[in-house]
Formats: C-alpha cells, sequence, structure tokens
C-alpha cells in the first residue's frame, strides 16, 4: 500500500516545507503530476487572473465606480470608455461584473470553509470513535442527504435575511464598529450560514473513508501504544495524512457553492442590494436579454469560465494526488 | 430484503418528520406572520385570526397540533397567497403540472445521459469521448437560469418553435423548453457517471470472454457490458430526481410554469406557512420514493448486493 498521502514522513516533510534527501517527496511528485495536467494548469492561471481582477483591479481608477448612473448613455455597446458597454441604467458593466465576481467568489471560498470545518470534525469524530457514534452521526448524515437541499437553503436564507438588520446593530453596538463597515459582512452572513451549514455531506463521508482507512495503520498503533489522547492522535497524526482528499474535495465544494449562491440571488433571495453578485447580474441579464443580451452574455460567461476551471483544477488536484483513483 | 425494505421505509418517515419540524420552527421563527399586512390591522382582529388559527397558543402546542394534523393528511389553509383555500386543493391542481414536467425532465436526461456515456466509454480518449465529457462538463457548470433564458429566447422568439413560457393543461409543447432546461444538469452528470461505471466493466475479463467468442461488438456492449456499466448512474438516480425536483423551483419560475416551485416561492415571501409546509413535504416525499426505487433497481442490477442484506 503506497498510496500518497498516507505515509506520516511525508506528510511532516511537506509540513515543514523540506523535502526528503534523496528521492523526490510524494507530494512534489504530485505538483510535477499537476503541472503535467495542461487543463488544470489554464484552470489555475485563468482563476488566478480572475481573482486579481476582482479583487485587485476594482481599486485603480480606470475601473468607473459600478454604480454611478448615466443616463444618457444606456444599454451602450462596448467602446473604449466602458469595455463591456453599460446596462439599462448607464452604469458600466465590466465595473459590475467585477465588484459582483468578488463578492460571488468571497462567498464561495468562506462557504466552502464553513462546510469544510464541519465536514471535517464530523466525518473525523465518526470514523474515528466508530461504534455507536459513527452509526448515529452517519444516520444524521443519510437523513440530512436525503432533505431537497435548494428547499432547504431557500428556507434558511429567508430566516437569516430577516435577522440581518437586527445582527448588524447587535455587532455595532458591541464592538463599536461602523455600521457602514460592518453591514456588508452580515449581509452576507445568511448565506455562508444557509449553504454552509448543508453542504457538507459530501465531504464528511469522504473525511470519514480516510479516517477509517487511517486509523488502522501502524504508525497510528505507534501513537496509541506512546499513550497520546485521542485529540493529539486524530488532529495530529490522521488527518494531516488526509489532507489530500480533503483538498480535492473542498477545491470541488467551491463551484457548487458559488451555484448556489447564484441560484439564490436568481430567485432575489441571496445577495441583496446595494450589493451584487453574478448570480445578480445573470438575473439582470435575463430580465433584459430583449433589449441588451450582452448583459446576459458577459456575466454568464465569466460565471461559467470560472465553474469551469474550479472543476478542471479539482480534478487534476484528485489525479496528482491520487493516481489510482484517476478516471481511467 | 424484506427488512431492507421497512429500514428504508422507516428511514422515509423520518425524514419526513424532520423536514416538518424544521420547516415549521423555520417559519416560525421568520419576524413576520401570516397576519401582517402592509395595511396595519386593527389589533382585536389580529387576536381574533390569531385565535381561529390557534396561534395564541404556545409555540410547542401548535407544532403538537400540525404534526397531528399532518399525520392525517391535513395540510390546512393558506392564510396569504391564496386566502382562505385549503392547501390539498391548491396542489392538487399545482403538483401534477410540476409532476409532469419533473418526469418529463428526466424522461430526456436520462436516455441522453446513458447514450452519451455509452459512447464516451466505447470511444474512450478519441476525439468523440472528448467531445462528449466537455459538454457535460460544459452542462454541469451551466447554470440552469442560463439556459432556461438563452433557450426561451432562441426556440420560443427566434424560431418560434415552442412557446415562449406559460402553460396549458395537455400541450406538450409547453413542456418542452422546461424540461429539457431541467434535465439537462441531470443528463451531463448522468453521463459522466456512465462513462465510468462502462470504462470500468469493458476491462474485466467476462467482456474479454464474450469478445473471444466472436460476439459482435455491439453486443457485447449492450448486452453484457450494459448491465453493469448502469450500476454508478443508477445509484445517482435518486440524487438526480432529487435535483430535478429543486431545480423546478427556478424553472417554473423562470418559465412561468404554475407548478408546486412557484407557489412555493411565492408562498416564502409571504411566510405562508401552510402553503410552504405543502410543498416541502411533496418534495420530500418524492425524493425519498425515487431513493427508494433506486435502490430496488440496483439491488436488480446488482446481485452481489443481495447476497449481503
Amino acid at each position: 500500500m503506497t498510496r500518497p498521502f498516507s505515509d506520516p514522513s511525508v506528510s511532516g516533510a511537506a509540513r515543514s516545507g523540506v523535502a526528503d534527501d534523496g528521492g523526490r517527496s510524494l507530494w512534489s511528485d504530485a505538483v510535477s503530476r499537476l503541472r503535467r495536467n495542461r487543463a488544470a494548469m489554464w484552470s489555475c492561471t485563468f482563476l488566478t487572473i480572475v481573482v486579481l481582477l476582482c479583487f485587485i483591479v476594482p481599486f485603480f481608477p480606470i475601473i468607473q465606480d459600478p454604480a454611478v448612473q448615466d443616463l444618457s448613455g444606456r444599454n451602450a455597446s462596448p467602446s473604449a470608455g466602458h469595455w463591456m458597454g453599460t446596462d439599462h441604467l448607464g452604469r458600466d458593466l465590466l465595473a459590475r461584473v467585477l465588484h459582483g465576481g468578488r463578492i460571488s467568489i468571497l462567498v464561495g471560498l468562506v462557504t466552502t470553509l464553513v462546510s469544510l470545518t464541519i465536514g471535517v470534525c464530523i466525518g473525523a469524530v465518526a470514523g474515528y470513535a466508530g461504534g455507536r457514534i459513527d452509526a448515529l452521526l452517519m444516520r444524521v448524515v443519510d437523513v440530512l442527504y436525503s432533505l431537497p437541499f435548494l428547499i432547504i437553503v431557500i428556507l434558511f436564507s429567508a430566516l437569516a435575511k430577516s435577522h440581518t438588520e437586527r445582527l448588524t446593530d447587535g455587532i455595532t453596538a458591541l464592538t463599536g464598529w461602523n455600521r457602514d463597515a460592518v453591514a456588508p459582512f452580515t449581509g452576507l452572513l445568511p448565506l455562508f450560514v444557509a449553504i454552509g451549514a448543508l453542504s457538507w455531506l459530501n465531504l464528511s463521508r469522504i473525511v470519514r473513508a480516510s479516517v477509517q482507512d487511517l486509523a488502522g495503520r501502524e504508525f497510528v498503533e505507534a501513537a496509541r501504544s506512546l499513550g497520546l489522547p485521542h485529540h493529539r492522535i486524530l488532529f495530529h497524526h490522521i488527518l494531516p495524512n488526509a489532507v489530500g482528499p480533503i483538498v480535492v474535495y473542498a477545491t470541488l465544494t467551491i463551484p457548487g457553492v458559488m451555484l448556489f449562491e447564484a441560484t439564490l440571488s436568481f430567485l432575489g433571495m441571496g445577495v441583496q442590494p446595494p450589493y451584487s453578485s453574478w448570480g445578480v447580474l445573470i438575473k439582470d441579464g435575463a430580465d433584459r436579454m430583449l433589449s441588451n443580451s450582452l448583459l446576459l452574455v458577459f456575466p454568464s460567461i465569466l460565471f461559467v469560465l470560472t465553474l469551469l476551471s474550479l472543476n478542471f483544477l479539482g480534478d487534476g488536484l484528485r489525479d496528482a494526488l491520487d493516481p489510482k483513483s484517476s478516471r481511467d | 430484503m424484506t427488512r431492507v425494505i421497512l429500514q428504508r421505509l422507516l428511514q422515509g418517515l423520518l425524514v419526513l418528520f424532520v423536514l416538518a419540524t424544521l420547516t415549521f420552527f423555520l417559519v416560525r421563527a421568520l419576524p413576520y406572520g401570516p397576519f401582517q399586512d402592509e395595511r396595519a390591522v386593527p389589533s382585536h382582529v389580529r387576536e381574533r385570526l390569531e385565535q381561529l388559527h390557534g396561534y395564541d397558543k404556545p409555540l410547542v402546542v401548535q407544532y403538537a397540533m400540525r404534526l397531528g394534523n399532518l399525520a392525517r393528511g391535513e395540510l390546512g389553509t393558506s392564510l396569504k397567497v391564496m386566502e382562505g383555500r385549503e392547501v390539498t386543493a391548491i396542489l392538487a391542481q399545482a403538483f401534477p403540472v410540476s409532476l409532469a414536467l419533473g418526469l418529463m425532465a428526466m424522461l430526456i436526461a436520462v436516455p441522453v445521459g446513458v447514450a452519451a456515456g455509452v459512447i464516451a466509454a466505447v470511444r474512450r480518449n478519441r476525439v468523440v469521448d472528448y467531445a462528449v465529457m466537455a459538454v457535460a462538463l460544459l452542462g454541469i457548470c451551466l447554470p440552469n437560469f442560463v439556459i432556461g433564458p438563452v433557450l426561451a429566447e432562441l426556440f420560443g422568439r427566434r424560431l418560434a418553435w415552442f412557446p415562449v413560457s406559460g402553460w396549458e393543461p395537455r400541450d406538450l409543447s409547453f413542456m418542452i423548453l422546461p424540461a429539457v432546461t431541467l434535465g439537462l444538469g441531470s443528463a451531463a452528470y448522468l453521463s459522466r457517471l456512465t462513462r465510468t461505471g462502462m470504462v470500468e466493466v469493458l476491462h474485466q475479463d467476462f467482456i474479454r470472454t464474450a469478445r473471444a467468442k466472436g460476439q459482435r461488438e455491439s453486443w457485447v456492449v449492450l448486452r453484457h457490458a450494459l448491465r453493469g456499466g448502469l450500476i454508478p448512474p443508477v445509484a445517482y438516480l435518486g440524487p438526480a430526481f432529487a435535483a430535478t425536483v429543486s431545480g423546478s423551483v427556478v424553472v417554473e419560475s423562470i418559465f412561468q410554469v404554475p407548478g408546486i416551485g412557484r407557489l412555493f416561492i411565492k408562498a416564502i415571501e409571504t411566510s405562508d406557512e401552510a402553503l410552504i409546509m405543502g410543498p416541502v413535504l411533496i418534495y420530500g416525499s418524492l425524493i425519498v420514493v425515487a431513493n427508494f426505487l433506486a435502490d430496488l433497481v440496483q439491488l436488480w442490477l446488482n446481485p452481489r448486493l443481495r447476497s449481503n442484506s
């Protein structure tokens, strides 16, 4: 059994950033496998560019303020002044797409972090404890898995949305921060919670399977015979070796989560004005497809390409980290 | 075998119970109740209304009453969207529409997805395979709220083959565009799973034996390989149907289809509890039934599962 990320010495080396002496570590093997995967590398480049554009470029003056309306220049075609043209209120579409992308990507990353935390904890405990705890947790996962996911998320976000104001007030009162600085965060919080609270199911199953597999290995037995406490064995010895599958499925969770955010926003239950996301822009574009189809085309293309890249990258990571499970 | 079925039914009941509980408390936690209006309702009127519908009792008592009513099959009355009408009556009209749409979507998705997957697997690592898998990935990443408006524009307005939106009972032409939009995602997933399953089976010894006997390749693929290759996609049929059913919420509002998805969205906007509970439980039961049927088909396809259970 020489699966990668199952050898403790390797992950130890990777963690400290030192390659093993003589011979290549399995992680550097994985990196070189990933480098050879052209689709994954192109996706990686594309994602880097999109993230840079969305998070850095809006601060440069070449991009206009997405909120500034120019009612005399409505639905303009692309030009030197407006690279993607303008929308039905004369707002620069490029600026709107970049600002919207920032929210979409932020929601994707933070929500995935939420679901990662829950999924890893539940999966690890179930896989390590076994017996009744395992059976109970996995029954819970089974039941949650049979729920109509989108429906529950819509209910959740309706609830969370209705408490946004109160939450903003609370945080402002508690910390004394500027209300305008708190509001964007609490406005997105419903999405993080609603989607994150239900998207960890697959991840927990995967973590459980790898923890179960690892818990029977010799190095865990060694750790146990040293008398280490359970939490130390689990978090310092087992989980670092399960990082591979966790990274892969976290990457594959991001596009799913972004799709959910966009769906909710499309239904008017996600990101609320004055903020917008790709989902909101696509909704706006679909409503005005007849007068100006570019409003639908540009946000959709960027959104779909981002999702595609994340999927390619996730598949590439899976093939690189675990060559045995690759598609062929 | 009987034990497995009983176990599944019990789990299905548990799922519905959890769903009803979750929905009840989530809706009740909403700050705006069914008796709040844009116009201020006089307080004595409101009190009377609350009394009439049992909203003045403690929440736990209301919850117990609600569960009791649900167990007897009484869904209550809509208080907001369709004031005063029985939810059962509303759903009796809306549900057949959604069901027809969902079944039509699956009817499109399953053959298309399976056929694409089989073709890709047979022509593995050739141009056809790459093309099919690229389209499939695109199908997964293209959200239905992008495909829907584009299809409506292209086939509805420009080519005028199908109606742009709306619904006529017993008129298939209204069903095509929404059903295609709804089924595309599932077709894409199914094609990927079928390809994986087929590739694995085509490597096995009994396939080599069949070929060595001189059987035609099409016979080998369809008669011998397909049964084993279908196991992964069939395992996904339950979740696929669930995704299709939930997706109808989006598609019904794009194409103005009068199904339970659109009712659900309207009910949420006005926190009409009875009318939220109805569609949620229908969605839940559909998923439970679909998972159950998928399990049965899996047992039939895979004899190894039978001996274990």
